[in-house]
């Protein structure tokens, strides 16, 4: 190896790395949020790219038929507990919330999917497609057993995991997707060549991270949310719904996925299940941060990033094997370095 | 619930059994392959159901672990013509000292590292058979040699069925004795009682590191019989998508009974198998659409009925009530101090929690034989005392000693075997386990058969024994006749009055109460402070942290008074009484 590819290597890895990061520090929210350990992230990621592809080729995308269900089943489990209760006068906004707007996203779609609008259009198109299904899958699969134990909500995880990996084949097919790069431009720096596509990733990772930074420090929401990762109870004391919360989350982790794909599209072919994979990924990052810390998470998946794109050089078949086997030396340095009290849930 | 004629359970037991026998011979082939995959999965949802419903761990990597199982003896039987037979303790081998690293590594940390490493481990499983050149890569192994059983080559399904199902109704019936067992006991306290069962000296880390290498023996037992069935393995059946849908299995079954393994494996390979005839030709595509099915169901599952469709099924066979063993011998009793004698010495004891200090300097004596209460306001530190003494918190400064023995330094584990059982402030009990197997939880240590015995059943006289033991305890307590209950259908007092039983049965000197009387009327309050009389005028020596003054003067021989982490008196109940600094910080002042 000369130094030449050892620099492309590492540009690749700090890309994916990048990538790896931003779902590691979506991972970390949801799970001091909400406890949730929050295996569906990659469905975000795969559903981000594919919606993507899918308005390039000027196609409805498949996402916008789930948009429309997932917006009718919250509508009718809503409006049951609404009634159940005798709180009709909620049932209105119930309504548009949960069916005008998934509905109006819809016909948005529909319009404009075949007219190709420019690229940052399309993206926010995608963007407003899937992002929805973020709280959505929380009211629906997670919400009702908010104080369920850790192991049970991630269970939960697993099993919305696998029902949104058989949606995607539904609605985008086996066949992987590839969109353009966002920029074709590239820079010589003495040996190295950057490619315009790597400083977009880079950039837009560093950009949603100060913004997320700058929200939990000065938004009332966001220090909700930190309040309710310090302690439930007392946050709801003081008025912070954990529904609220929650939704708050999974809207943001969805966000985050959804970008992420978009981000990854132009670098690496997508199939309907690639994002199960690019998930775990981050939660090899979140993991050793012990799914608490921030900024060691972040490091973290920057070292998988690195280790996937040495790995992927040096033993290309056995680079899947490599970074997950990663989990193994940082779980028993975890082990011997925390001292874990027993807590009795349940 | 007792019936006349045969139990309802063992007619079922016995249909099932006859159906076992006959479907090989009288089912078309279709059906008979369909019931081996059952009896495969089955085997690798029990250990699931042990490892998730009873003990509250997860594993998505049991695939793997299956996957071990059969390219172990898919490698060595073809390679090196091993026969099957050795080739299965080889896997067996190989499957325990992975599990044993896994689960050291992970089990130490919070529940959810578990399931994370195992995803981890089945991912990088999976790509690993897919890519060694010596193991076939995704083409895999083929010509599998047939098992053969004392000369009788088992080489068609319909033979093979037979081994699958005596595995599995092995399998069933060692874990169901395992459960019936001290080690069992301890296992079944793992999920919500974890704090507890430390407390009588249950090993609870070394608890869950072996119902994971129980639960990875059988996944690996299940991939040996499904390399032979196939005589071909490649790395398909073995990735994480499998083993998801092993712990749906396990999940759909639920952990009532060992059985719903069984079903669990059953509605889910059936439903499977009919699904992916119907959904492609619905959806006009191929694919496995099933997953969509089975991630709704099992969400619905979990949000309705938790506990998996076990339950519901139990209900219909109510369950023998097992006659305790009539124990020949007594377990044996630790020697008692003579009354009078210095028993427990807590010198300039001190705990800081961040800059509160919870309790400052502290120091008291006690002797055998005694009741002695210790008493403060709310937040005076008697609780923290109390931790500190049981060895549940480390102390910052000071020194306990117990018979002349020092055991602050000591963890609440090692401290039990030296004759301190205590209760609860908030009572710990496993509300699904009988008031006996509750009790019989504080005689942990006075056994020592291990799960290895309990799943042969050759630890029946010491069982025995512990159980004899409990039931003399709770007579002793007045809750004889209880014995049988739900531990979660007694009220609070009687509950309360169980955790003393519990103490008991650890055949303990010191008995630590933490505020037995909180949250009693006061009839239950009269009867436990009776209780408390008789145990002391058996010889028993009593600490008593309560803030009942009423219940507490009446009881103790001697009082020490905390407020701010302090000893404020110490003395006779009426010199308490009249004690002016008491008067003033306890009772404020008002009388």
């Amino acid at each position: 190896m000369n130094s030449e590819i050892a620099l492309f290597l590492i540009q690749d890895g700090l890309t994916n790395g990048a990538i790896y990061a931003l779902l590691a520090l979506a991972l970390v929210l949801v799970f001091a949020v909400t406890r949730v350990i929050f295996i569906p992230q990659g469905e975000f990621v795969a559903y981000g790219a594919l919606t993507l592809a899918s308005l390039q080729l000027g196609k409805l995308p498949g996402t916008a038929w789930l948009l429309l269900a997932a917006g009718m089943a919250v509508a009718i489990v809503e409006s049951v507990q609404a009634l159940r209760f005798g709180a009709v006068r909620r049932i209105p906004a119930v309504i548009f919330t949960y069916i005008i707007i998934p509905g109006s996203l819809f016909c948005l779609a529909w319009w404009a999917a075949p007219q190709k609008p420019a690229l940052t259009l399309q993206v926010l198109l995608a963007l407003l497609l899937v992002v929805p299904l973020g709280p959505m899958v929380y009211r629906l699969a997670y919400q009702p057993l908010a104080n369920a134990s850790v192991l049970v909500l991630l269970i939960i995880s697993v099993a919305v995991h696998f029902a949104m990996t058989g949606l995607g084949l539904v609605f985008f097919g086996a066949e992987g997707s590839r969109t353009p790069a966002f920029s074709d431009a590239h820079w010589k720096l003495g040996v190295l060549t950057i490619s315009g596509q790597s400083l977009w990733v880079i950039g837009t990772s560093l950009a949603l991270i100060v913004a997320l930074l700058l929200f939990f420090e000065h938004t009332i929401y966001g220090k909700a949310l930190r309040a309710t990762a310090i302690n439930r109870v007392g946050a709801r004391l003081v008025g912070v719904s954990p529904a609220m919360a929650g939704k708050l989350s999974f809207t943001l982790a969805a966000l985050i996925g959804a970008l992420s794909g978009v981000l990854i599209a132009p670098i690496t072919t997508i199939y309907y299940d690639s994002g199960f994979l690019v998930g775990l990924k981050g939660f090899v990052g979140a993991i050793v941060g012990g799914l608490v810390s921030y900024p060691i998470a972040a490091a973290g998946a920057l070292l998988v990033g690195l280790l996937e794109a040495y790995a992927s050089f040096w033993a290309s078949a056995y680079k899947e094997v490599i970074v997950f086997t990663l989990i193994i030396p940082v779980l028993v340095w975890r082990s011997l370095t925390t001292h874990h009290i027993e807590e009795d849930e349940e | 619930m007792s019936r006349k004629g045969i139990p309802r359970s063992r007619l079922v037991l016995g249909v099932f059994l006859a159906f076992i026998l006959a479907a090989p011979v009288v089912l078309p082939e279709f059906q008979v392959t369909l019931l081996n995959y059952i009896g495969l999965y089955s085997i690798v949802a029990l250990g699931l159901v042990l490892l998730t419903g009873v003990g509250g761990l997860t594993s998505f990597g049991q695939a793997a672990f299956v996957g071990l199982g059969a390219y172990t003896t898919a490698y060595l039987s073809t390679v090196y013509g091993w026969s099957p037979w050795l080739t299965l303790l080889t896997g067996l081998a190989l499957t325990f000292v992975v599990s044993v690293f896994l689960g050291f590594i992970s089990l130490r940390l919070s529940g959810h590292y578990l399931p994370l490493g195992t995803i981890a481990w089945g991912i990088s499983l999976f790509y690993l058979f897919g890519n060694m050149e010596f193991l076939g890569g995704h083409n895999g192994i083929s010509s599998l040699p047939a098992i053969s059983f004392f000369g009788l080559a088992l080489d068609t399904g319909r033979e093979f069925s037979y081994l699958i199902w005596l595995l599995v109704l092995l399998s069933l019936l060692s874990m169901q004795n395992l459960l019936d067992s001290r080690s069992g006991r301890a296992i079944r306290a793992l999920k919500g009682g974890g704090l507890m069962a430390e407390s009588f000296g249950v090993d609870t880390a070394r608890m869950k590191i072996v119902i994971f290498v129980h639960a990875a023996l059988l996944a690996s037992v299940s991939g040996w019989l499904y390399a032979h069935l196939l005589r071909f393995v490649n790395p398909t059946p073995f990735s994480i998508n499998a083993g998801i849908e092993y712990l749906f299995m396990a999940v759909v079954g639920g952990a009532a009974s060992v059985w719903g393994a069984v079903v669990g494996a059953g509605i889910l390979t059936i439903l499977k198998q009919w699904l992916q005839e119907l959904l492609p030709k619905l959806l006009g595509q191929s694919g496995n659409f099933e997953m969509i099915v089975f991630g709704v169901l099992l969400v619905l599952l979990l949000q309705r009925a938790r506990e998996g469709i076990m339950p519901l099924a139990v209900r219909f066979f109510p369950a023998s009530r097992t006659p305790i063993p009539a124990s020949s011998q007594a377990l044996p009793q630790r020697v008692r101090p003579v009354v009078g004698e210095l028993l427990l010495e807590v010198k300039s004891v001190r705990k800081v929690f961040g800059g509160l200090v919870a309790v400052n300097d502290l120091s008291f004596t006690m002797n055998s034989g005694e009741i002695l209460g210790l008493i403060g306001p709310n937040g005076a530190g008697k609780s923290t005392v109390f931790n500190l003494v049981t060895g549940v918190l480390p102390r910052t400064g000071g020194e306990v000693h117990f018979r002349g023995e020092r055991i602050d330094t000591l963890s609440a584990r090692a401290i039990i075997p030296r004759g301190l059982a205590r209760t609860f402030q908030q009572v710990h009990l496993l509300p699904t386990m009988s008031v006996l197997e509750n009790v019989a939880i504080g005689a942990h240590l006075r056994g020592s058969k291990g799960a290895i015995s309990a799943a042969l059943r050759l630890e029946r006289a010491e069982e025995a024994m512990l159980l004899a033991e409990a039931a003399r305890q709770l007579e002793r307590v007045g809750l004889g006749a209880s014995m049988h209950e739900q531990a979660g259908n007694l009220a609070l007092g009687q509950q309360r009055i169980l955790e003393i039983a519990r103490a008991l049965s650890a055949d303990p000197v010191l008995l630590l109460l933490d505020e037995p009387a909180a949250g009693l009327r006061y009839q239950e309050k009269r009867a436990l402070a009776e209780l408390l009389r008789k145990l002391k005028s058996e010889g028993m020596s009593i600490l008593l942290v309560e803030h009942d003054m009423d219940f507490v003067m009446r009881l103790v021989d001697r009082l020490v008074v905390m407020d701010f982490g302090e000893k404020l008196a110490e003395g006779l109940p009426q010199e308490i009484q009249s004690n002016p600094l008491v008067l003033e910080a306890y009772l404020g002042g008002i009388e």
